[in-house]
């Protein structure tokens, strides 16, 4: 018996970034455009999801949406439902984050071909999210305001990969001891000028911003 | 945490790859893991111990090799390695910073027995 070391030097996360790559030339082939919606529990990822929807439902815009949630329920993929549009459940079994192969399944169910913009709401979580690629063109982490203006600080990978921050519940500010510019700092050494969006889905104040942004890559697929 | 799915792409890459190199046994498996991925190397150990029996990488040890994070200040260019999680640039102070390497994290290299 001969003892040999093989090097191989291959990322850990290689098959699920090559399932990624696969879903997402499928996305781009169907001339959709596609988010990766992260947040912690209780954000307002499904009421986001929701307010643009109802805010573009006028003007001829598909949008389906992948619902994930580590138990076998179907409460948010019903109100997606609810509100006109195809919707999938994606129950991950108790794990802790969607990933590219779960994505690949779900996509059978969607009728892919007639939509415009697919929004994945990704289990709520703020650490193994990141760490999973799944084939969507951006990356969005909606971080409301009652969660504190800590979170940058204590969940730094989330923000290094971000394309849109949204922080959501700005009604709430008058009520919370939450610093803006603590916060927006955090982001900052994170991830420089990031595209951010202060909304709220209750007033509907600043919606559309988001829904210009939104647009504006629609637009281009 | 997703240690699970982790171990198990560990696993499934180790496997492929000792079975090309035709090898009786797999001894010793090495990780690099750059400090801005998160794992947590006695979870990773755990799955492992139960997910590799009967698999030609039993009993193998896992190694760990962290890799320092690497960081440019846009403002000064100044390159400098991260200590705290959040760190503005120690020489301008700007916050306007990018991460150079710091974010591997790779199965670099295994030991196999033919």
């Amino acid at each position: 018996m001969t003892g040999k070391r093989i090097k191989i030097v291959e990322n850990i996360l290689n098959a699920n970034d090559q399932i990624a790559l696969k879903n997402k030339n499928r996305i781009e082939a169907a001339g959709a455009y596609s988010i990766n919606l992260m947040a912690s529990p209780g954000a307002g990822k499904t009421s986001f999801i929701l307010s643009t929807i109802n805010a573009i439902l006028d003007e001829n815009v598909q949008i389906g949406v992948i619902e994930g949630d580590t138990a076998p329920v179907t409460i948010d993929s019903d109100k997606i439902s609810a509100a006109g549009m195809p919707a999938v459940q994606v129950n991950t079994g108790g794990q802790c984050h969607l990933d590219a192969v779960m994505i690949e399944y779900a996509l059978d169910q969607l009728p892919l071909e007639t939509l415009d913009l697919l929004i994945v709401e990704n289990v709520g979580n703020l650490i193994c999210p990141a760490a999973f690629k799944l084939g969507t063109h951006s990356n969005v982490l909606i971080s409301s305001v009652p969660e504190g203006d800590d979170k940058p600080y204590k969940y730094p990978n989330i923000y290094r990969g971000l394309d849109v921050l949204i922080i959501n519940k700005i009604d709430l500010l008058p009520y919370l001891e939450f610093n803006m510019d603590y916060f927006r700092k955090g982001v900052e050494m994170l991830n420089p000028d990031l595209q951010t969006f202060a909304v709220s889905c209750k007033t509907n104040e600043g919606i559309e911003n988001w829904l210009a942004w939104l647009k504006m890559r629609i637009s281009r697929k | 945490m997703h240690e699970l799915s982790v171990t198990e792409s560990v696993l499934e890459i180790a496997c492929k790859h000792a079975q090309k190199a035709k090898a009786k046994k797999v001894t010793d498996i090495y990780l690099v893991i750059g400090r801005l991925s998160s794992i947590v190397d006695d979870s990773v150990q755990f799955y492992w111990d139960v997910i590799s029996k009967d698999t030609i990488c039993e009993e193998a040890n896992i190694h760990f090799k962290r890799e320092p994070a690497v960081l440019v200040c846009l403002d000064c260019q100044t390159e400098y390695t991260l200590e705290d999680d959040l760190m503005p640039c120690p020489k301008c102070g700007s916050a306007k910073i990018r991460v150079l390497s710091g974010d591997e994290f790779n199965l670099e290299s295994i030991e196999i027995e033919r």
